[in-house]
């Protein structure tokens, strides 16, 4: 990997603050009143269980949800979120028609800004990750962590200060999902990142923050702060004790 | 469906109707054997070949104009709102109208030439391609849409880049069913009221009491549907490339 870094300068990655968010969704509160700040430059996990609203926290940052929410998302120093955030989901939603360097430059190419300069800085970033033989394949011609892959660099070829994440490598086994949290935390470093995870060891391997979704309407809990940077490796001592505390903590919220 | 399976088929059948011919003993003014129908195909074959480049011409024309308006009314319905308002219900009306009963009028309006046949056609394919197509083009994956909307694409380049793309094999869906009904539109077309065509050249043999050469045409016109949708099976195949690999890979 070479470092293609978003920009080592942290103050570009905005911090992201909400204020009195309230958000209900077929008559129920998932958030209410809720204040909180995003630190900017740094990696923030969110974990938690299913249903919590966990991804409806990102909509809401990323701007999907317009509708049925009060309160204020702001971003620091800027009028307005849009055009701020890339968005990564489970699926990689890569486009069946397109080549996988097509489909990393989908962002440039829907906007009318393709060039070729843009073009060969997706087949640099492609080769970097391994998939040099692969630039004119078809998505259907890929293994599933080879497209979880491709859709990792078109959310980086977004080249937005704020990256968001939900749940992006729960779909990969093991082992190619701790080779993609590698690739990952090198690509977005210096990024503000917000990822949703049921993953406790992922959230410890990639965050510098983490913390616990949980209840109706949904609170965040203190966040955790993981010894040294990340990409953390997985069998680090002070990992594996964090891990086990983290569980606990899940779980003693989960059953209320 | 293959080629190889379909020309079984089609001898399959032509050996039942010879078995069927020879255990009656109908009298071949009701029913021909397909022998009888092949000599009188070798009798007649070039005012088959004529008549049925007639008939063929009405099928082609009226699926290019019928495609055509059906693509444009699918995204104009996609595009804007008050237009799928207004539009949408006229499509469901007009197929409370059954399309055949027009084409008495259609010649009247249109005269015995090939405009009636090919507004018959027309008529009968246009809501099969708007509907499908306008089914794929709103059924897009809505996890596309939050993604490129994130990525601040314009609606137009949506619809270019995305919706169009993935609205292509409802697309061809629609194509092929229309394909499949457009012979029937310009035949109808041709028995209302007609001087040519493979449609004309039945009535006329059928009055004549010409039964086999009345098979003889119907079974040209199989041919020729057949043919045609097979053509545009094939196109639909290569212009949705992405659908084959997958459906190799399974």
């Amino acid at each position: 990997m070479t470092g293609n870094h978003i920009s080592s300068d942290q103050s570009a990655s905005p911090s992201i603050f909400l204020e009195n968010v309230n958000f209900s969704y077929k008559g129920e509160d998932l958030f209410q009143s809720l204040d909180f700040k995003v630190e900017g430059g740094l990696w923030t996990c969110f974990i938690g269980p299913s249903g919590v609203g966990k991804s409806t926290f990102l909509r809401l940052i990323s701007g999907s949800i317009q509708e049925g929410f009060t309160g204020s998302i702001r971003f620091e120093n800027r009028k307005t979120g849009k055009g701020l955030t890339a968005w990564m989901a489970q699926k990689d939603l890569l486009l069946p028609w397109l080549s996988v360097v097509d489909n990393v430059c989908l962002g440039a190419r829907l906007r009318g800004e393709i060039t070729g300069e843009i073009r060969e800085k997706a087949v640099m970033l492609i080769q970097g990750v391994g998939l040099g033989d692969y630039i004119r394949s078809l998505p259907s011609e890929l293994s599933g962590g080879m497209r979880q892959r491709v859709a990792l660099l078109r959310t980086f070829m977004e080249d937005r200060p704020v990256i968001l994440m939900d749940e992006p490598f729960s779909a990969l086994d093991a082992l190619t999902r701790l080779k993609l949290q590698d690739i990952a935390a090198d690509l977005v470093k210096g990024a503000t990142v917000l990822m949703v995870t049921h993953d406790p060891l992922e959230a410890l391997r990639l965050g510098h923050r983490i913390h616990v979704m949980n209840g109706k309407p949904a609170t965040l809990s203190k966040p955790l702060i993981p010894p040294g940077n990340p990409p953390r490796k997985p069998g680090e001592r002070t990992i594996i004790s964090l891990q086990a505390d983290l569980l606990n903590l899940l779980e003693a919220e989960g059953s209320p | 469906m293959n080629l190889r399976r379909l020309t079984l088929i089609a001898a399959g059948i032509v050996i039942i109707w010879q078995v069927v011919v020879w255990l009656t003993g109908v009298p071949p003014y009701i029913l021909p054997g397909p022998l009888r129908v092949a000599r009188a195909a070798a009798i007649h074959w070039e005012s088959l070949i004529t008549h049925a480049l007639t008939t063929l011409a009405e099928i082609i024309v009226g699926l290019l104009v019928g495609t055509a308006l059906g693509t444009i009314s699918a995204l104009g319905m996609i595009a804007s709102r008050s237009l799928k308002r207004w539009l949408l219900p006229v499509l469901v009306i007009s197929q409370a109208i059954p399309v055949f009963t027009l084409a008495p009028l259609l010649v009247i309006w249109l005269g015995y030439g090939m405009g009636s046949k090919v507004a018959m056609a027309v008529l009968i394919i246009y809501f099969p391609v708007t509907a499908a197509f306008f089914d794929g083009l709103r059924s897009t994956e809505p996890e596309w849409l939050e993604l490129t909307n994130v990525m601040n694409a314009s609606p137009l380049a949506v619809i270019k880049h995305i919706r169009i793309p993935a609205a292509l094999p409802s697309f061809a869906s629609g194509l092929r069913v229309a394909t499949a009904v457009a012979p029937i539109g310009a035949v109808v077309g041709e028995w209302v009221g007609s001087s040519q065509g493979l449609g004309f050249y039945m009535l006329h043999a059928n009055a004549r009491m010409q039964i086999d050469a009345m098979f003889a045409a119907l079974a040209v016109l199989a041919v020729l549907a057949l043919g045609l949708y097979f053509a545009i099976d094939k196109i639909m195949t290569k212009m949705i490339y992405w659908q084959k690999i997958e459906e190799e890979e399974e």
